[in-house]
């Protein structure tokens, strides 16, 4: 019989701990699928953050390193500054990523560093129970803003691609989602076109990629994806930020 | 009347922010100190409180916006753990030495690396030595009667200086307990305004926060912050008088259990002390001369006193939920040493590491230190200073 649907190799057959419907499964799968399709496992290495993606090394048939909480872009230069024939890629959450670890983010990009980000944006901190994060939409309830996002007192949320296209050393930089089919198709896209950018030696890529939590939003799975489409697309549009 | 609650420890720490309503909270999260500044935030919302709270983007800027919001004249409290705190450390210098009162609960949390979530003391331990106060509480109330009075303590004049208050991440964070709360009114008035000698933006009394200070002064400078946490040990028992007054609770530099005649004793802080009290209790009942001393000011290190303390006993335990690689013993270990030497000759002193990371330490744990105080009192002789507890070797 033909086989027509399997596990990437680069995906560990392990059971994630994420919560039911949570879109970092999928996320994952299209980053192993990318991997295994670009036929780079070999030469891979990973860096995982602090938030729910904290045990991405136990899904990822790859050398990684754990980084602090924000500082994987730092920790990806340094190992690709050893190993520049290497692939080297994060996998941040919007709270390490556009939080605690922004420096690092944009000076990385400043740096037109040779490394590839898959930031995974849900709009709020999953891991630490669901905390205002710099991405939260205005009007969003969290934990840290019961009534909701307001402006006034909270600012506004931090739209990080239009953000990197404006620095030089980006090379690729794409929002995608994965809130049904056809963006799923999409995200898989954009995340082999950014690793295939490092292997071309082009730059910085980094692909943010709308997610969900369920479990924070207090939604069922497929009201939270509904919820994305109908409030994280408006305010982050998809779309090729930069591409050199 | 006091108020009966059953509150878990962030929870407690929370209500006494509320009723402390400071001006500004300034909080990042990480497990298990994120509630504190959840509970608080909603206190925010509902308009219990007058507070500016910020959401901050780390923990770096949560301290620098309180050294920030403290030098404007705002009375500021925050809360972090382990890499949250570590993440401070630059500022943590930066708001001893410039003599701004915040205060800081820290839900003692294991500090990376490896990465861990769970309760030891690694994180406060390393901050020991940056100039704050350092106030410990082994359960729900001690977390709560001790920020309340950390306010006072910080503020005095004579010290200036900010305050930690640390309590256990889950073992006393998350675990619900008994507490008595102090009525709303009995805290404001306890803690009363806050009104710095010094501030921003004040015509009659311009001032430049932290500028350079080189040879000619920064000596000098460093002195008076010494001194100052001098001054504070005088300070923190006049206000656990004046608190005592309040609540009927007493609170001292460190708490003696069943010390008047003990022959062996341990030293500990935090919440195994609730465990150890325990086995001190079945050794008693046993004929067993033990106590126990559990540290609640760490900085001030109360030297004197502890050298008091410890003078009768033959043989001492010194417990330490944090290592500090210097190949000699655990942080609480060399202070307590160094505060018998000189003060008291003939105590036998051995250090135990213990509950790294989370490890759990149980009654028949604290048993075998006890009995290796025994074997030592028997025989005069130590086999062993530099001990680990309950780890595979
Ligand atoms: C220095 C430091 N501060 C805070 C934390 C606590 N912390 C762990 S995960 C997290 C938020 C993660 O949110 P995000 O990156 O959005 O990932 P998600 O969990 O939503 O996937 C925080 C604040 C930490 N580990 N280290
Ligand atoms: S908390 Fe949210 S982001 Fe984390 S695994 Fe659960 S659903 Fe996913």
């Amino acid at each position: 019989m033909k086989k027509v649907f399997q596990r990437p190799e680069v995906l560990s057959d392990v059971v994630m701990h994420y919560c039911p419907g949570c879109t970092h499964g999928i996320i994952h799968r299209l980053v192993a699928e990318a991997i295994d399709e670009l036929n780079i496992q070999d030469r891979l290495v990973g860096v995982a953050s602090v938030g729910c993606s904290v045990f991405s090394y136990n899904y990822f048939e790859c050398d990684m390193q754990q980084a602090a909480h924000g500082r994987a872009p730092a920790v990806a230069t340094g190992i690709k500054r050893v190993h520049p024939n290497n692939i080297v890629f994060t996998y941040q959450g919007d709270g390490d990523l556009a939080a605690i670890g922004t420096a690092e983010m944009v000076h990385a990009a400043a740096r037109g560093e040779n490394i590839t980000i898959i930031f995974v944006n849900n709009a709020i901190y999953g891991m630490t129970g669901g905390q205002m994060a710099p991405t939260t939409l205005l009007g969003q309830v969290t934990q840290t803003s019961p009534y909701g996002r307001n402006a006034e007192t909270q600012g506004y949320p931090i739209k990080v691609c239009e953000m990197l296209a404006t620095i030089e050393g980006t090379a690729y930089v794409e929002r995608v989602s994965v809130d049904n089919v056809k963006n799923i198709m999409a995200t898989k896209k954009a995340i082999k076109k950014a690793f295939q950018t490092q292997i071309d030696g082009k730059g910085f890529s980094l692909v943010e990629v709308l997610s969900t939590c369920p479990t924070n939003w207090g939604l069922s799975p497929v009201e939270s994806l509904g919820w994305l489409r109908e409030n994280m697309m408006p305010y982050y549009p998809l779309g090729i930020y930069k591409e050199k | 009347m006091a108020i009966r609650d059953r509150l878990s420890g962030n929870e407690a720490v929370a209500v006494a922010m509320k009723q402390i309503n400071p001006d500004v909270v300034a909080a990042f999260p990480i497990t298990p100190s994120t509630e504190v500044p959840q509970y608080f935030s909603s206190f925010v919302s509902d308009g219990k409180v007058d507070t500016e709270f910020v959401p901050v983007e780390s923990e770096h800027s949560a301290m620098s916006a309180c050294i920030g919001a403290q030098a404007a004249g705002a009375r500021t409290i925050t809360a972090t753990s382990a890499n949250g705190l570590a993440l401070m450390w630059e500022m943590l210098y930066i708001a001893a030495s410039s003599r701004l009162p915040v205060t800081l609960a820290v839900v003692n949390r294991a500090l990376s690396g490896p990465i861990n979530i769970h309760n030891d003391h690694s994180d406060s331990m390393g901050a020991r030595d940056s100039g704050w106060i350092q106030l410990y509480g082994e359960t729900n109330q001690e977390a709560y009667d001790n920020l309340i009075q950390a306010i006072r303590i910080g503020e005095h004049p004579d010290v200036m200086l900010p305050v930690m208050c640390c309590y256990d991440g889950f073992i006393t964070s998350h675990a619900v307990e008994n507490i008595e709360l102090v009525e709303d009114e009995k805290v404001k008035e306890f803690v009363g305004d806050y009104k710095p000698e010094h501030y921003l933006n004040n015509a009659a009394n311009p001032v430049a926060m932290g500028p350079l200070d080189l040879q000619n002064h920064y000596f000098e400078h460093k002195r008076q912050q010494a001194e100052a946490m001098k001054n504070a040990k005088k300070v923190i028992l006049e206000i656990a008088a004046e608190y005592e007054k309040l609540t009927g609770r007493k609170y001292g530099l460190f708490e003696e259990y069943k010390m008047d005649d003990a022959e062996v004793a341990v030293v500990v802080i935090n919440s195994t002390a609730g465990t150890a009290k325990y086995v001190v209790d079945q050794l008693r009942e046993k004929g067993v001369k033990a106590g126990l001393i559990k540290i609640r000011v760490y900085r001030p290190f109360p030297v004197e006193e502890i050298a008091a303390a410890l003078s009768k006993c033959k043989a001492v335990a010194v417990m330490d939920k944090a290592d500090s690689f210097n190949a000699a013993g655990g942080p609480l270990f060399t202070d307590i040493t160094s505060a018998l030497y000189g003060r008291v000759d003939g105590v036998k002193v051995i250090n135990y590491i213990y509950g790294l990371g989370g490890r759990d330490v149980k009654t028949d744990d604290i048993e075998v230190v006890y009995n290796e105080l025994l074997e030592i009192v028997k025989t005069g002789q130590v086999k062993s200073v530099y001990n680990y507890l309950g780890v595979r070797e």
